[in-house]
């Protein structure tokens, strides 16, 4: 009964498909994606300007237009504030007919994003932000959060560092609500996997250059992991001065977030031995090393997570027009959950009803200097952790469109 | 002279009729954008343009408006104008507070004391819960106007701002005409002199000081409305610092100097989003060439030129301190 | 309370002093005799520090020569702004002067950002001067030992220098009367250049001695700025002493703060100071004028 109406519903579906391409439904006559992120703040490296590039090598693979429209790419800068972000959505979507939002780094303009695209019906492709609660109590029926969260994050670093012996920790802290929240979850994690929790220093942010003293305190704790929950320069400085102050190699760090851009901004010789969590490396196998150089020639440097998923998110979602034949957010974004992702970011992709894309994760250790034998070669994978381990069930997002 | 008057008054006729098509010419969320930081500049102005005190925290007042406003609207549930109003009140309690303090100094020492002030009302919001952190307060209801018009579309929302901008434009305009702006004046030019002529220079001070803050928390309270959104941008020191450039560049103390100064940062900012790094060195360089080429501001700089054609007055290059006339 | 950890987070706090100090002190001087209120300070700091990383990295020049070539060049960035743009504004309203370097921070800044993008880079600490000593209740990397050091002797010997020398002497007439300095032959435009290119490499000095503890990016200074602002207004604008014993002085405030409330460390500087000018109009060290 159940494979009869499942069957009935998927012809349905399909007919009402193809009922839809003899209209040729594309909105405008133009399919348009804007890339809102952060082209010359904080975290304008691991997103930014490389976000643009691989939207734009999205589209151009895919021949520049679906469904014989033009695909039109268009960014701007959010300058990491939510209102401007806000600002910026309202104005594509009444004004400029762009179809769908891509990247969007930092938190609070992904959270001042989605509601706007949600009430005008359009679609939103994470792959910037962290925030576990997009797909959970914030969640919209019209988001799809791609790369990573905080949960995959405190997940991947927290649970492994913790079985390997690391079961005391002291975070520090970014004192917002990105921080916050990732310090949370990791806390869960550790605690769930037997370890303990010392302490934790807030430092304000953006603005802290200075890490020492929070460093101190991460010392005196006596933990034997310092967990870095914080982004950007932030992580950055903080590793620098944990081994100026002699934190390290005593203690270890476990940074939370951390880009492949952050450890080429330090250098091996002061990031080496870290353990961090993500979701794409280039060099991974063939079809990662391809894409990636083909990135780096334009953009010379290495793709971070980030500008990978952006480009998988966009390829994605115009395979998904052309399947559905319209660009209808309604039936575009069924479109999308209905079908597996597969390409060079992941084998294995699959968007749950709760709008997270569920894919695997990579514990990596950061190389030595004498281990790295190429420029860029700076992570040795350690695990792969598959996606129904690497991110939460659809059953523990607390997301009220999935009905229990 | 009589014909600079009527001028102004044709200038006039031609702002409010430019106000009253612009939402049907560009996008109304711009145009409403316009107006409040127009107003916000506008009450900064009073300020510095006519009582020669440079205020460097007037982001405080600007963003406990818009706070307020959405805590009232979104929590408490109060009509749109309660909720305006309660920014308002808050904005100019604020400015009492601050301002019988900050007025005892002046120069850069009141610039810096301001500073302070508004540094504490950052970090204030930032620590207290209910202002949501750096995702800032979303989702401020509209609401509906008079309790009949509902403020979602875009229109209605438009005219709604426009009457309070015109309003609180008369109230400085009117406040700058009378006695008490006169007084103001003299204490910019001249406050010894002021004050040996017997009045209160502290007490002007002090007044024009908390209506400005009130002004600006007015504008605060629109915006927030308008953007259905009350974020750390507001209050924080760029904002001060934006306030500064937009009055400087339109024309500190001319009336609608800091308006067209909005505008002109207003667009720049809005069209400039997708140049990235540059937009940083494009107003840096629009402030580099403020500060050495007109200083008097674009408005100012008008001004003048038709000053002179028209009375022969001006043709003395007068003096580029802060204080032109009125 | 735990006295080890409140004497650790002070010797950090004096560290951080150290920096406050030599930014501090190079903003005084130019406030002193320009009247300048020069906010690009911060973005000239980051300069100093970009300066010795392009010098390691495209020329190979170590620390050493960089503590020495990379104020040099930033002096003479800083002389060009004097001589070009300063200069016209010299008799207005010092609001102009402030405006004028805020706008080139913001180019200043935008470039270098366009250039090196924002994750910044690695500088090292000179091998000289790597590792730690233990102090009993702290771990003190040498570096920051040096540091502290250098900003001392660099700040007493600019205060001997200004105080004491006939130099000096000239300097401080300058401020209190520059047109009657002039009468006595002394070429005072030129010493206007001189004080600025000399605060402005005071700036770079900082920031070369920060390159090997910060990572070097175009944001360094930004926020560094209104700090070190709050630090020469509570010192008493125009003053040397002032400006070098509240930087240290302040450096520890923050240190404590950080031990008791760290999210306020941000701001503690600010509350300090709107009580002190409250209290004391002309700041602590300075004169009422």
């Amino acid at each position: 009964m159940l494979r009869v109406t499942r069957t009935l519903v998927v012809t349905l579906a399909a007919l009402a498909a193809t009922g839809a391409a003899a209209q040729d439904k594309v909105s405008d006559n133009v399919v348009k994606i804007g890339v809102l992120t952060d082209m010359s703040g904080y975290y304008s490296d691991l997103a930014g300007p490389g976000s643009v590039l691989a939207a734009r090598m999205a589209a151009e693979d895919f021949g520049g237009k679906v469904l014989g429209k033009n695909i039109e790419i268009v960014s701007a800068d959010h300058q990491n504030k939510a209102d401007i972000a806000s600002n910026t959505a309202r104005k594509w979507f009444d004004e400029e007919k762009v179809d769908v939002i891509a990247d969007l780094v930092s938190s609070s303009t992904a959270g001042a994003v989605m509601p706007v695209a949600a009430e005008k019906k359009r679609i939103t492709l994470l792959s910037g932000p962290a925030t576990t609660a997009f797909t959970g109590e914030k969640c919209t029926p019209y988001n799809v959060h791609y790369t990573y969260n905080n949960w995959a994050l405190a997940n991947g670093t927290g649970r492994e560092v913790v079985k390997q012996g690391g079961d005391s920790w002291f975070f520090v802290t970014a004192d917002y609500v990105f921080g916050k929240s990732l310090e949370e979850d990791t806390t869960k994690v550790v605690k769930a996997a037997g370890g303990k929790v010392l302490g934790a220093a807030r430092h304000p942010s953006p603005g802290t250059t200075d890490f020492s003293s929070y460093l101190l305190q991460a010392q005196s704790s006596g933990a034997k992991i310092v967990g870095l929950a914080n982004a950007g320069a932030d992580t950055v400085n903080s590793i620098k001065q944990a081994k100026e102050f002699g934190v390290t190699p005593k203690q270890s760090l476990a940074g939370l977030l951390v880009f492949i851009s952050d450890i080429h901004s330090l250098g091996l010789d002061i990031a080496k031995g870290m353990y961090l969590t993500t979701a794409f490396y280039w060099d991974l196998n063939d079809d990662t090393r391809k894409w990636s150089k083909r990135f780096f020639e334009k953009h010379k440097k290495m793709p971070t997570m980030v500008h990978a998923g952006v480009y998988s998110a966009v390829s994605h979602y115009l395979n998904a027009v052309k399947a559905a034949g319209t660009d209808d957010a309604d039936k575009v974004i069924a479109q999308m959950k209905a079908t597996p992702v597969k390409d060079f970011f992941t084998k294995n992709g699959k968007i749950g009803p709760d709008g997270l894309h569920r894919h695997e994760m990579y514990l990596v250790r950061v190389k030595s200097p004498q281990e790295s034998k190429a420029p860029w070669d700076y992570y040795q994978i350690v695990k792969t952790i598959p996606p129904e381990e690497a991110f939460p069930s659809v059953e523990a997002q607390a997301c009220p469109l999935v009905k229990k | 002279m009589s014909r600079l008057r009527s001028l102004e008054a044709l200038g006039w006729g031609v702002l409010v009729a430019v106000g009253i098509v612009a939402p049907f010419v560009v996008y109304p969320v711009f145009a409403m954008n316009v107006l409040c930081l127009a107003l916000f500049a506008s009450a900064f102005n009073l300020l510095l343009g006519y009582t020669g005190l440079l205020s460097f925290g007037h982001a405080a007042f600007l963003g406990a408006g818009a706070y307020v406003t959405g805590l009232a609207a979104k929590t408490w549930g109060l009509p749109t104008e309660l909720a305006v109003l309660s920014g308002t009140a808050v904005a100019t309690a604020l400015g009492a507070i601050f301002g019988s303090l900050a007025i005892r100094r002046s120069g850069i020492y009141f610039a810096m004391i301001t500073l302070g002030f508004a540094q504490l009302v950052y970090f204030l919001v930032v620590q207290m819960s209910w202002t949501g952190g750096e995702d800032g307060l979303q989702g401020i209801p509209r609401g509906k106007a008079l309790g009949l018009f509902p403020l979602d579309q875009q229109l209605t929302m438009y005219y709604f701002v426009f009457t309070a901008f015109l309003g609180a434009f008369f109230v400085i305009h009117r406040a700058i005409h009378s006695p008490f702006g006169h007084v103001l004046r003299a204490v910019r030019e001249n406050e010894p002199r002021a004050l040996s002529l017997g009045y209160d220079v502290d007490r002007y001070k002090l007044v024009a000081f908390v209506l400005s803050a009130a002004l600006a928390g007015l504008a605060g309270s629109l915006k927030a409305v308008v953007l259905q959104f009350a974020s750390l941008s507001d209050v924080h020191w760029h904002r001060s610092g934006e306030v500064v450039l937009m009055t400087l560049l339109g024309g500190m103390g001319t009336v609608v100097g800091p308006s067209v100064g909005a505008l002109i940062v207003v667009a720049l900012e809005n069209y400039l989003t997708d140049v990235g790094s540059w937009v940083t060195v494009i107003t840096g360089a629009v402030f580099v060439v403020c500060v050495l080429s007109f200083r008097r501001g674009i408005v100012g700089e008008v001004r003048a030129l038709v000053a002179r054609s028209f009375t022969g007055a001006g043709r003395k290059r007068s003096s580029s301190s802060p204080s032109s006339s009125g | 309370m735990n006295l080890q950890a409140l004497s650790g987070q002070l010797l950090v706090g004096l560290i951080n002093g150290s920096f406050y100090a030599l930014l501090s002190l190079g903003l005084a001087i130019i406030f002193g005799l320009l009247n300048v209120v020069n906010f690009a300070h911060g973005a000239l700091y980051m300069m100093g520090a970009f300066a010795a990383w392009m010098m390691a990295t495209y020329l190979g020049i170590g620390y050493w020569w960089a503590l020495l070539l990379a104020p040099a060049v930033v002096g003479v960035i800083g002389v060009v702004i004097e001589r070009l743009l300063l200069r016209r504004l010299y008799g207005l309203d010092n609001l102009y002067g402030l405006l004028l370097t805020f706008g080139l921070t913001l180019i200043a800044e935008g470039l270098f950002h366009h250039a090196y993008g924002n994750s910044g880079n690695s500088y090292p600490v000179p091998e000289f001067l790597q590792g730690g000593v233990r102090l009993g209740f702290v771990y003190m990397p040498i570096y920051r030992g040096w540091v502290v050091g250098v900003s001392i002797f660099v700040c007493t010997l600019s205060w001997y220098v200004i105080e004491q020398t006939k130099l000096g002497a000239y300097l401080r007439a300058g401020t209190e009367n520059p047109k009657l300095l002039q009468a006595f032959g002394v070429n005072v435009p030129l010493m206007f250049t001189i004080t600025y290119g000399f605060g402005v490499a005071l700036a770079a000095f900082a920031g070369v001695m920060a390159a090997p503890v910060y990572q070097v990016t175009p944001l360094m200074g930004s926020s560094l700025v209104i700090v070190v602002f709050a630090v020469v207004v509570i010192g008493g604008m125009g003053s040397i002493a002032g400006s070098i014993v509240t930087g240290l002085g302040l450096g520890l405030v923050e240190g404590l703060t950080k031990y008791l409330y760290p999210q306020a460390s941000s701001v503690v500087v600010f509350v300090v100071m709107a009580i002190v000018l409250l209290i004391r109009p002309a700041g602590l060290f300075g004169r009422e004028r």
